[in-house]
């Protein structure tokens, strides 16, 4: 079956690749084409992804109620402590406040709710018409934080100033205030930072067990089970191993400029990029512990010999199935390609709302001919891409699981609200696990794609 | 009666969403139409995820996208770009424009645009159809998601009713309600032989059937056609006591066409249900069918079966006004307790209406709050000691506290199946209410106790 083009707007074209008809060459990073329905959030959306993990932190989002009341407690980030990060506040800004402007709203509410919870620090998030009104956040901010003697940093995430990229590098402005505040005595030559996890389900403990079986010290779990103490003291960490490079690169270079902290990229997905991250990471602790590499070796060799025999199985079953996969971030795109390959299974489309060039680069070297590789979307094109593909599995987020629904098309959820952990070795088998659920469900034998041509 | 506590400046756990949300979805119900929001893209995501992972049906809204130097220079290029692609893509028959907190703040007049963007396309396609373009405004630092649901059918009403033909059908209002409920409206309208133009009708829009393909605009809604016509129907009625204290969409119906109006109670239990079916049997000269009778026999017989589990239990219910007066008509009605009625909204005739529900059986009216979030709610509960939580699913994190069971009605259901099917109006959904809570109750004895009855 062939694309229904009728679906495709002329102004997208160019962010649609389809591997092998033509040289590879994609268009992105560009602001959402208005009507079309983009699967894409906002600046505000962004800033709150990265920082909603730091559980002992105070997040008052001002502005109008709805961009709180949508990310209450929304994200599977876990804490093992607080969770302070789970309620959703607001200075829910009134028709008033909107025309006298909100400070003195966002004043009164910052001292009540700090003298409530008492958090360590505070995050102020401004919302689109807060930078509209033009209240001066970075005084109001200045003013608590002297009185109440906590930091209280202000978010610069206005909605429109561009999409979640924009978001995470205010987050990161944001992070980067804290560190550099703490004592750094005590932590090991062997330590980390760890950058662009956010503990959903869990998993950051799985990472920092790895860690912590290679003899590496975890310093600050910067977006994932965070605290605003082991952000303080972050700049004593020899290393920062950063996955999901969009949400938290700009951290990682702004730590190297000003503490000299090099930082390595890591993906704990699958099994090809979890081992090879830690390998990365033993590589650079090489000189200081040269037991580090046998320990990791080790450590992946043990791991593997009880995932494999178990991944037979699904393996068997799910092998020459289509997947298709649209992300957030294309950083996890390019792990879930090795992922389904591992699986015996064909990428036959990817894309992702915030990718770079250099991104579908990368997702255009290891796909295979004919794959659609596409920036931005919306539901038209992928229901259309879907069918043309004959896709058996769709890996996406809850915007995305109607579209693969409708379509009678199996689903996986590999955004910030799973249950499951999916990261790390047993995340492998977990995700396997996951997508032999859906494909092989008996459900899909009666739905209509499936029985149109049968029953007349 | 206790006095309100001096209100908190801030917001925690908002117990409302934001107003053009409740547009959405308002617009949603209508055939062929396209919601779309004049803003940035972020809030149209938003409602999305929030909307779909309620119903588990796609949710497309469009928006017009804008950036920075449309929040700087206004956003009518955008609008009309944004109109333009979806009459594209989407081929709508309408078109339901909301506008955000950000375009009201920068001031886009979106009648005006709307008028010259229909001019510009009368005058480029005049040979074609150009669908019908409703606009609403819907600034969020005013009023909740039901103001602007309301205000969303009321704009529809304005905008397009007419007089064309003077017919036998009878406009219906339901407000914010289930599929399950439009549906079984719908069933009882045709029992009585009454043709409906039931607005804005979700029973199919967010609650369809598997689908062979990715409709565009789901199938079914309130026919324009009808609409155009409301104006020639023999009678409005309008559900929600709190709603017909307002400027509604059936008053301005009534005003310009003379269509007599009739505001009832949301028809929840059997006093508010009997006044449903008494409007009906004057509206068509006839007595309620004996199928419905039947189902008040066995609901009254239900109600005594039942009433030794129920009796004198103190409960709290919450979630939107003219929702939670029914709920407590019913509640009163098989000996529950209300010890706490509480609404994120703020119509100000919140109290009201639970005194006109609960004084011929409680010599006290309960303990009304309106405007309150779930910091509040909590606080106030606490001292009550509450049994039972009725709401919908943002409350869990209290029931979960006070170790009660919650029964889950209305919007949103985000922690469990079906919500779109969950049965609240007419003597069936109190049939279905009523086993529901009977039976949570005797569950959590059964749960709480360490005999193990078998039998209770
Ligand atoms: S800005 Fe207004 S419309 Fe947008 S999500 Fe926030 S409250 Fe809702
Ligand atoms: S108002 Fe702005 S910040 Fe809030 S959800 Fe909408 S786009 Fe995002």
């Amino acid at each position: 079956m062939n694309t229904d083009h009728s679906v495709i707007f002329q102004e997208r074209k160019d962010q649609i690749h389809r591997k092998g008809e033509e040289p590879f060459e994609i268009s992105c990073n560009k602001e959402s084409l208005a009507g079309a329905v983009s699967q894409r959030a906002c600046v505000f959306c962004g800033s709150r992804v990265v920082l909603y993990p730091i559980a002992d932190a105070l997040h008052l989002v001002h502005g109008p109620i709805g961009c709180a009341a949508y990310t209450w407690d929304i994200r599977g980030a876990l804490s093992s402590g607080p969770e302070l990060h789970r309620l959703s506040f607001s200075t829910d800004l009134q028709e008033k406040d909107v025309i006298f402007g909100g400070e003195e709203k966002l004043t009164r509410a910052l001292v009540e709710l700090i003298d409530r919870h008492s958090p360590n620090a505070a995050f102020v998030y401004s919302t689109c018409i807060v930078g509209i009104i033009g209240d001066d956040l970075e005084s109001v901010c200045k003013r608590v934080s002297g009185e109440k003697g906590i930091p209280v940093i202000p978010v610069q995430s206005e909605g429109f100033k561009g999409n979640k990229r924009e978001g995470y590098h205010a987050a990161c402005n944001a992070m980067f205030r804290l560190i550099g505040t703490g004592d750094t005595t005590g932590i090991s030559p062997l330590s980390v930072n760890i950058l662009g996890d956010f503990n959903l389900a869990g998993e950051i403990w799985i990472i920092q067990e790895y860690y912590r079986r290679m003899g590496i010290e975890t310093v600050a779990n910067v977006t994932g089970d965070g605290r605003v103490d082991d952000l303080r003291r972050a700049h004593g960490a020899a290393l920062n191993v950063v996955q999901c490079s969009g949400a938290t690169m700009d951290l990682a270079k702004m730590m190297q400029e000003a503490f000299g902290i090099p930082f390595q990229r890591v993906s704990y997905f699958g099994v090809e990029d979890m081992a090879e991250s830690l390998y990365a990471v033993a590589r650079f602790f090489g000189d200081r512990d040269p037991g580090i590499m046998a320990r990791t070796q080790a450590l992946v060799k043990e791991e593997l010999s009880i995932l494999y025999p178990q991944l037979q199985k699904y393996r068997k079953a799910l092998s020459g199935k289509k997947a298709a996969i649209y992300v957030g971030g294309a950083f996890k795109a390019f792990s879930l390609v090795k992922a389904f390959r591992l699986l015996g299974m064909q990428v036959v489309l990817v894309g992702s709302q915030t990718g770079t060039e250099e991104d579908y680069q990368e997702l255009h070297e290891i796909t295979d001919d004919g794959t659609i590789i596409v920036d931005d979307s919306n539901p038209l094109e992928l229901s259309s891409f879907l069918k043309e593909k004959d896709v058996d599995v769709f890996v996406g987020g809850v915007k995305e699981r109607p579209i693969a629904y409708k379509l009678g098309v199996g689903f996986c959820d590999h955004n910030h609200e799973r249950k499951e952990p999916l990261e790390g070795f047993i995340g492998m088998l977990n995700f396997a696990k996951e997508i032999h659920a859906s494909v092989v469900s008996p459900v899909w034998r009666f739905v209509p794609r499936k029985t149109a041509g049968r029953r007349g | 009666m206790k006095k309100s506590p001096a209100p908190y400046v801030s917001t925690t756990n908002a117990c409302k969403l934001c107003k053009p949300m409740g547009a959405c979805l308002a617009f949603r119900g209508i055939e062929g139409t396209v919601p779309f929001l004049h803003g940035s893209q972020g809030c149209a995501t938003y409602m999305r995820r929030y909307i779909i992972s309620h119903y588990r049906e796609p949710m497309d809204i469009a928006s017009s996208s804008l950036g920075e130097k449309h929040a700087v220079y206004g956003g009518e290029a955008n609008l009309k770009q944004g109109l333009q692609n979806v009459m594209a893509k989407y081929g709508a028959g309408l078109i339901g424009i909301a506008t955000t907190c950000l375009t009201e703040t920068i001031g886009d007049d979106v009648p005006m645009i709307v008028r010259a963007f229909r001019k510009e396309m009368g005058e480029a396609v005049r040979s074609e159809a150009i669908p019908s373009l409703v606009n609403v405004a819907t600034p969020s630092y005013s009023g909740t998601h039901m103001e602007g649901f309301q205000a969303a059918v009321r704009a529809v009403a304005d905008q397009l009713a007419d007089l064309r033909e003077r017919t036998e059908a009878v406009n219906l209002m339901p407000g914010f309600v289930s599929p399950a409920d439009l549906r079984y409206l719908k069933e009882i309208l045709q029992d009585f032989g009454l043709k409906g133009i039931i607005l804005p009708d979700l029973s199919e829009t967010l609650d369809g059937p598997a689908a062979q393909d990715y409709e565009k605009i789901p199938p079914g809604g309130t026919p324009i056609q009808q609409i155009r016509n409301m104006g020639g129907s023999r009678a409005t009625v309008e559900l929600g006591r709190t709603l017909s204290k307002s400027a509604t969409a059936g008053k301005l119906v009534e005003e310009r066409f003379g269509v007599p109006l009739h505001g009832v109670g949301m028809p929840i239990g059997l006093r508010e249900t009997d006044g449903f079916f008494q409007i009906l049997e004057e509206i068509r000269g006839v007595p309620t069918p004996e199928k419905h009778r039947a189902e008040r026999g066995r609901l009254i017989d239900a109600y005594v079966d039942g009433h030794k589990y129920v009796s004198e239990k103190r409960a709290v219910v919450y979630g939107e006004e003219d929702l939670v007066v029914g709920l407590t008509a019913f509640l009163v009605e098989i000996g529950i307790q209300p010890v706490l009625c509480a609404s994120g909204g703020r119509s100000g005739h919140f109290r009201e209406a639970i005194e006109e529900v609960t004084r011929d059986i409680l010599p006290l009216t309960p303990l009304v709050r309106e405007g309150v979030d779930f910091y509040e709610l909590a606080e106030e509960a606490e001292t009550l000691s509450p049994e039972l939580l009725v709401g919908h699913s943002k409350g869990y994190h209290l029931a979960k506290r006070w170790n009660i069971p919650l029964v889950r009605v209305g919007f949103p259901i985000h922690d469990r199946f079906g919500g779109q099917r969950i049965l609240h109006l007419g003597y069936r959904g109190a049939q279905h209410l009523l086993d529901r809570i009977v039976n949570a109750l005797i569950e959590k004895k059964q749960a709480d106790s360490p005999v193990g009855y078998g039998y209770i």
